[in-house]
């Protein structure tokens, strides 16, 4: 059983699902699974905006939809910009008496992709702005709609279409892009980390976002074995040993102050984790020693900023 | 009842969004629409409209949050120009497809490269594919009709389209003019309330943007002409109403002094205004010459135009746009191509002229109707020169 140091945390987890099976995404999918975990923390009354990518296409074509919830898609970079325009529309609306006053969360939602590349100036610009909404990047780490090309998720190292290993390449050349942080740079109230492998986490801090008035973030792990050429049955392990290794730790910033809901005592070696991955199988014993020394000095970084005494493991 | 004023045209058409008792403005501030959103924000800021205004950050998020405020059922209102408007393409496709009754205030500005913040119709014409319905005005009182009536006819059930109101940079959007204002109790009565028929509501999930395959995806396409085409009669009903309401009648297909006229001269936009006074001296002077000014760009009124130049011998179409290695200006290929299956049609010369601001007197109107008559007189085949060009 999953154990969380978050308080009151609901149990059972809520019972409705409000992304319907039958949707298209791949055999062991840790991005669908996060989106159905989000959705449920969510429930009913929510309106989403959602960016092209993997969640979208694989969830409605026409005429088909997963969505038991309202809905909408138009493009692919734009997707803050439309939320931020459902709130300003259920704000006028409920101050007018036309729609109930409350009911409405309104969620944008992007892929990696959607919302650290190509988004990225829509995303800031309602964050900014402040509007009262919620957006969830599913991070699985390059554009796997359109076939595994690197994006600024990417991590260091990691083999896709467009970031090569070769003769003269490791593959992904750069680090991953820290989009939380960019996130808490523009001082909204409530920024966290999400990940399918720790449900009652996951919805803790979705439910806890709804709960707090202005923008909120969310960056959800979502393993993809397609995109990461591994075993399809490997989703919540690599999940799992994402946040054990110190690759993605579990956290949540409120109003600026961090706090880490999943506590460490030792990290796991991150080869760990990169071996179950043809991405990462390019890399030499001195790559995957710079890696684990980077992942260190953040997570040290990271211990600091929540103000956890660092422990020096031998 | 109307009170006579003297404002500018941007105040106008802000104006006329706040009488329209629009629930959402998002815009960005580009030159020469900025007296819309500027006039807007202070409307907003005295408490004289109740509504969201939304500084974006971007054109594309200015459009991107419209289509999300107008498909939660909120009255939609955004104004851009020029480079904006481009920035807003590929969300000007989503707006008419979702069918999204947004009414947007287009100040025409030429494109860059050279950056020229100045008027012309370069910008509308790279928009015209884009499923808007495109109206083009004349003055800043057409501005602010035209902005009155395009609620009217984008939240039309019959519609449901979103609509461009085209009011010339500088030329008409900084010109104070003396207009007539509607009273609230006026615009009340003549703009229904907006109810989206299916909007974005926990109460009744609907799912908008599907995605469409190949078997699909023509038929869509299909039904969205269809609509657009048969819109037609939805708008003139709207302008006939209004004329009728308040006395200022408009038509997608206007003509001055054309009854007998020889040559006709084909403008959109406030130029046509130019050239009446050119009309008139060349009639003066005993010159069957006449004027044909288009207002309703999309859907394009082909009957109205054929009605309109029927009997003329030349037609002479003046372009704001040129559209480069092509035919010329692209509302003179239209017309073209709107006239090539008439038994009896005119000449037609296309005219490029008025880019980047620059001015056209009516003395350039005049040559150019004495250039259309001696091109027809040499027997010139279907041709298109630019005018005013400085050796």
């Amino acid at each position: 059983m999953e154990q969380s140091d978050l308080g009151n945390v609901p149990r059972p987890i809520e019972p409705d699902e409000y992304f319907a099976p039958g949707h298209r995404a791949c055999i062991g999918c840790g991005e669908v699974l996060a989106l159905r975990m989000v959705c449920k923390a969510l429930g009913k009354d929510v309106i989403i905006a959602n960016a092209t990518g993997c969640m979208e296409i694989v969830s409605s074509p026409f005429p088909g939809t997963s969505w038991r919830v309202p809905w909408i898609h138009t493009l692919f970079e734009n997707t803050a910009a439309v939320a931020a325009g459902i709130e300003c529309a259920v704000r006028i609306l409920e101050r007018k008496g036309k729609i109930a006053a409350g009911q409405i969360t309104v969620v944008g939602m992007g892929g990696d992709g959607g919302t650290s590349d190509i988004g990225f100036q829509a995303l800031s610009g309602a964050l900014e702005r402040g509007h009262n909404f919620i957006y969830v990047c599913f991070d699985n780490e390059a554009y796997m709609n359109t076939g595994i090309q690197r994006s600024s998720a990417t991590p260091f190292g990691a083999m896709t279409t467009t970031s090569p290993p070769g003769k003269v390449s490791i593959g992904q050349r750069t680090r991953k892009k820290n989009m939380p942080e960019i996130a808490v740079a523009h001082h909204i109230p409530y920024v966290a980390t999400l990940n399918p492998s720790y449900p009652r986490d996951l919805a803790a801090k979705v439910q806890k976002a709804k709960s707090i008035p202005g923008a909120k973030y969310l960056h959800a792990f979502s393993p993809c074995p397609t995109g990461w050429r591994c075993a399809t049955d490997l989703s919540i392990e690599l999940g799992r040993l994402a946040v054990e290794t110190g690759i993605f730790p579990l956290y949540e910033v409120e109003n600026g102050a961090y706090r880490l809901t999943k506590k460490l005592s030792k990290l796991k070696p991150v080869n760990d984790y990169l071996k179950l991955q043809g991405r990462f199988r390019h890399l030499t014993d001195d790559i995957r020693e710079q890696i684990q020394q980077q992942v260190d000095r953040d997570y040290q970084a990271l211990l600091k900023k929540a103000g956890v005494p660092i422990t020096q493991d031998e | 009842m109307s009170k006579r004023v003297g404002i500018e045209a941007s105040f106008a058409v802000a104006e006329a969004a706040k009488l329209a008792r629009v629930e959402v403005v998002a815009a960005y501030p580009i030159t020469p629409q900025t007296h819309i959103v500027e006039r807007f924000s202070e409307l907003v800021a005295d408490g004289e409209v109740d509504a969201e205004f939304v500084c974006v950050e971007s054109e594309h998020s200015a459009l991107s949050a419209c289509l999300g405020s107008s498909a939660t059922g909120a009255r939609t209102f955004t104004a851009t120009a020029g480079q904006g408007l481009e920035l807003m393409h590929e969300v000007l496709y989503v707006a008419s497809s979702a069918r999204l009754p947004i009414v947007m205030a287009v100040v025409n500005r030429a494109l860059s490269g050279p950056l020229n913040v100045w008027g012309d119709h370069s910008d509308a014409m790279a928009t015209r594919d884009c499923g808007w319905i495109q109206i083009f005005c004349t003055d800043g009182q057409e501005a602010f009709d035209q902005t009155i009536c395009a609620f009217r006819i984008a939240e039309d059930a019959k519609v449901l389209f979103p609509v461009m109101v085209h009011l010339d940079g500088f030329h008409v959007s900084h010109v104070v003019e003396p207009m007539f204002l509607m009273e609230q109790n006026e615009v009340d009565a003549f703009i229904p309330p907006y109810k989206h028929p299916f909007p974005l509501h926990p109460d009744r999930p609907v799912t908008m943007g599907a995605f469409a395959g190949p078997a699909i995806y023509t038929e869509a396409r299909k039904a969205q002409e269809e609509a657009l085409k048969t819109s037609k009669s939805a708008i003139c009903a709207v302008w006939d109403e209004f004329g009728k309401r308040f006395g200022r009648r408009y038509t997608p297909v206007e003509t001055y002094r054309a009854e007998d006229a020889e040559l006709l001269l084909l403008i959109m936009g406030s130029f046509s205004q130019t050239a009446e006074i050119a009309v008139d001296a060349l009639r003066q002077k005993g010159k069957k010459v006449g004027l044909v000014r288009m207002r309703l760009w999309r859907p394009f009124p082909f009957e109205e135009l054929r009605q309109a130049v029927r009997g003329a011998k030349v037609l002479a179409v003046f372009d704001r746009c040129l559209s480069y290695g092509g035919s010329g200006g692209p509302v003179c290929g239209e017309v073209k191509a709107a006239l090539y299956d008439e038994k009896e049609r005119p000449a037609v010369f296309g005219f490029v002229g008025g880019l980047g601001g620059r001015d056209v007197f009516p003395e350039e109107f005049e040559r150019i109707i004495e250039r259309g008559f001696a091109l027809a007189d040499q027997g010139q085949e279907s041709t298109y020169e630019m005018i005013g060009v400085r050796e």
